[in-house]
């Protein structure tokens, strides 16, 4: 099929970026979303064009890496990672709009890649648990309840994408906060860090210049992982615990 | 996407980035400071204030007993919790924690508006409809319930704009608002305001303080849309009663 795309091309952090339109032909349905962008590269570098930056890495919807709003929407029409998407869910004439993600905590680095370093301050502030070092220790030394570890390996399954916040209005980073807390705070292995992991992580989430939440839902919409938005009432109540308790 | 090695601390302010990064000593320092914090209070001072609307609504209902029954009412309401306390005090004890709240409502709002928008400075060029009609109105809703109060205590408190004017005659300045073309229009838009707040007020409310949850999602959705339709459908059968002349 042949199709045109409107891309946001920014050459630096700093430069002014505008939306430029690609032609593109011959696209297979049964080609990846990212595989589609190959093929626009290859040929603007034949031209002698600089080909579009997007960051990608497993390809296999499981880095989190691909990030890239299409159509007005996080990883595009279907609920999974760019890498994911195939083209077949277009068709032959469409207009696609390829941005990348907006949120002042995401600034533009070229193209459509984002610095999401944002993220990793917030897990580092708090996305980890105390172990004792050396021997390992038995499998089961800690027992944990079936229902718990089901929560945290629900949530462990954030690929930290960042979907989320480029759907948020706000630009918030309550989804991805809400998965690590829930996440650790699940499981008897989290319990030291308990109400510090909560605060913490929400005190760098809110210095790095995410919004807050205002309940849109926007953000479980697009989590090509399913985290669900009840996560963030969970993190909203560890949070209000961790106050109570004056931690 | 994390990265196997701890990253560098920030050192460049990018526009979002805030700047008020002193850690609070107390616990209410440090909620107030915190997205969450605010919206907290929000949801406090929302639900105070929701349940003062749904007293005061079926309070309203008396309109349809009759001018006797209406004033003793509202005669009554001054003498709430006499001999204990003197008359009226209860009355303003409730004005005072009622303006409080609205403060401490707007206050939060407003702080967490700027927040939000700081957070997404750069708007996408291809926009989608997000959200329901109720999420998206919040704001400017919050305003005009807020520029409804003012006018309404200036029409049925002081009556300084009422065409009656009455005190302690609280039926014949409800007639007379109703009696107006532009009464009606304002208490309508108001209340048709008031119900949208509440629908995505009161569901994010129970999301704020953790009483969300993917089991209990829908009964807070309905409830949310029970208590909007029934307070607004409550507040506008007074200005119909008189339009229809029901009331008179
Ligand atoms: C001073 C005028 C008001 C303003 C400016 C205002 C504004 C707002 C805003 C911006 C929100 C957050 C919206 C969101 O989550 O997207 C909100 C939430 C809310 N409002 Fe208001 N509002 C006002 C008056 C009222 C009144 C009179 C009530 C009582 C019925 C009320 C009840 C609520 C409730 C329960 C919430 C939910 C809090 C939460 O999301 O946790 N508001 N309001
Ligand atoms: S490239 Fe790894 S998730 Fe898409």
């Amino acid at each position: 099929m042949n199709l045109t795309l409107r891309i946001w091309r920014q050459s630096g952090p700093d430069a002014k970026g505008a939306m430029t339109t690609y032609e593109v032909s011959d696209i297979s349905p049964d080609m990846s979303f990212l595989e589609m962008l190959d093929t626009l590269n290859e040929e603007l570098i034949l031209r002698g064009e600089v080909p579009v930056a997007f960051d990608h890495d497993c390809r296999e919807g499981i880095c989190g890496a691909c990030g890239m709003v299409i159509n007005g929407q996080a990883h595009g029409p279907e609920r999974t990672t760019t890498c994911q998407l195939h083209m077949r869910h277009f068709s032959d004439g469409d207009v696609i709009d390829i941005e990348p993600w907006r949120a002042a905590a995401f600034p533009v680095v070229k193209d459509l890649v984002v610095d999401r370093t944002s993220f990793d301050r917030v897990i580092g502030s708090g996305g980890y648990i105390t172990v004792a070092t050396g021997s390992a220790p038995d499998a089961h030394a800690t027992p944990v309840p079936k229902a718990a570890a089901d929560t945290a390996f629900e949530h462990a399954e954030c690929i930290g994408c960042g979907a989320c916040v480029a759907a948020c209005p706000n630009g918030s980073a309550m989804l991805f906060t809400s998965a690590k807390v829930v996440h650790l705070n699940s499981l008897p292995q989290g319990a030291p860090e308990r109400e510090t992991r909560v605060l913490d992580m929400v005190e760098t989430m809110d210095a790095e210049g995410f919004g807050g939440c205002t309940n849109t839902g926007e953000c479980a919409t697009v989590c090509p992982k399913g985290i669900p938005l009840a996560s963030i009432a969970t993190m909203n109540r560890e949070y209000l615990r961790a106050i109570r308790k004056g931690a | 996407m994390a990265l196997a090695t701890r990253p560098e601390p920030r050192t460049d302010k990018p526009a979002g980035r805030r700047t008020d990064t002193r850690t609070p000593r107390t616990a209410l320092g440090r909620l107030w400071r915190s997205t969450i914090g605010k919206k907290t209070v929000m949801a406090v001072s929302g639900l105070f204030l929701l349940g003062y609307l749904v007293v005061h609504m079926a309070g309203n209902l008396k309109v349809f007993f009759g001018p006797a029954e209406m004033n003793d009412y509202a005669h009554w309401l001054r003498t709430i919790g006499e001999p204990v306390v003197h008359q009226e005090w209860f009355l303003w004890i409730m004005r005072v924690a009622l303006l409080v709240a609205v403060v401490a409502h707007a206050v939060a709002a407003y702080q967490l508006s700027r927040l939000d928008i700081a957070a997404r400075p750069v708007k996408y060029v291809h926009q989608r409809r997000r959200a329901s009609y109720a999420t998206r109105t919040m704001r400017w809703g919050g305003v005009i319930v807020a520029l409804f109060v003012v006018w309404h205590i200036l029409d049925l408190t002081t009556g300084t704009v009422n065409p009656n004017g009455e005190h302690g005659r609280p039926y014949e300045n409800i007639v007379a608002t109703f009696s107006t073309w532009y009464g009606n229009v304002i208490y309508i838009v108001a209340m048709l305001a008031v119900g949208l707040h509440i629908r995505h007020g009161f569901y994010g409310a129970a999301q704020t303080l953790g009483a969300g949850s993917a089991s209990r999602d829908r009964a807070l959705k309905a409830t949310a849309d029970g208590l909007a339709l029934v307070l607004t459908l409550g507040f506008l059968s007074v200005p119909i009663g008189v339009m229809t002349g029901i009331v008179e």
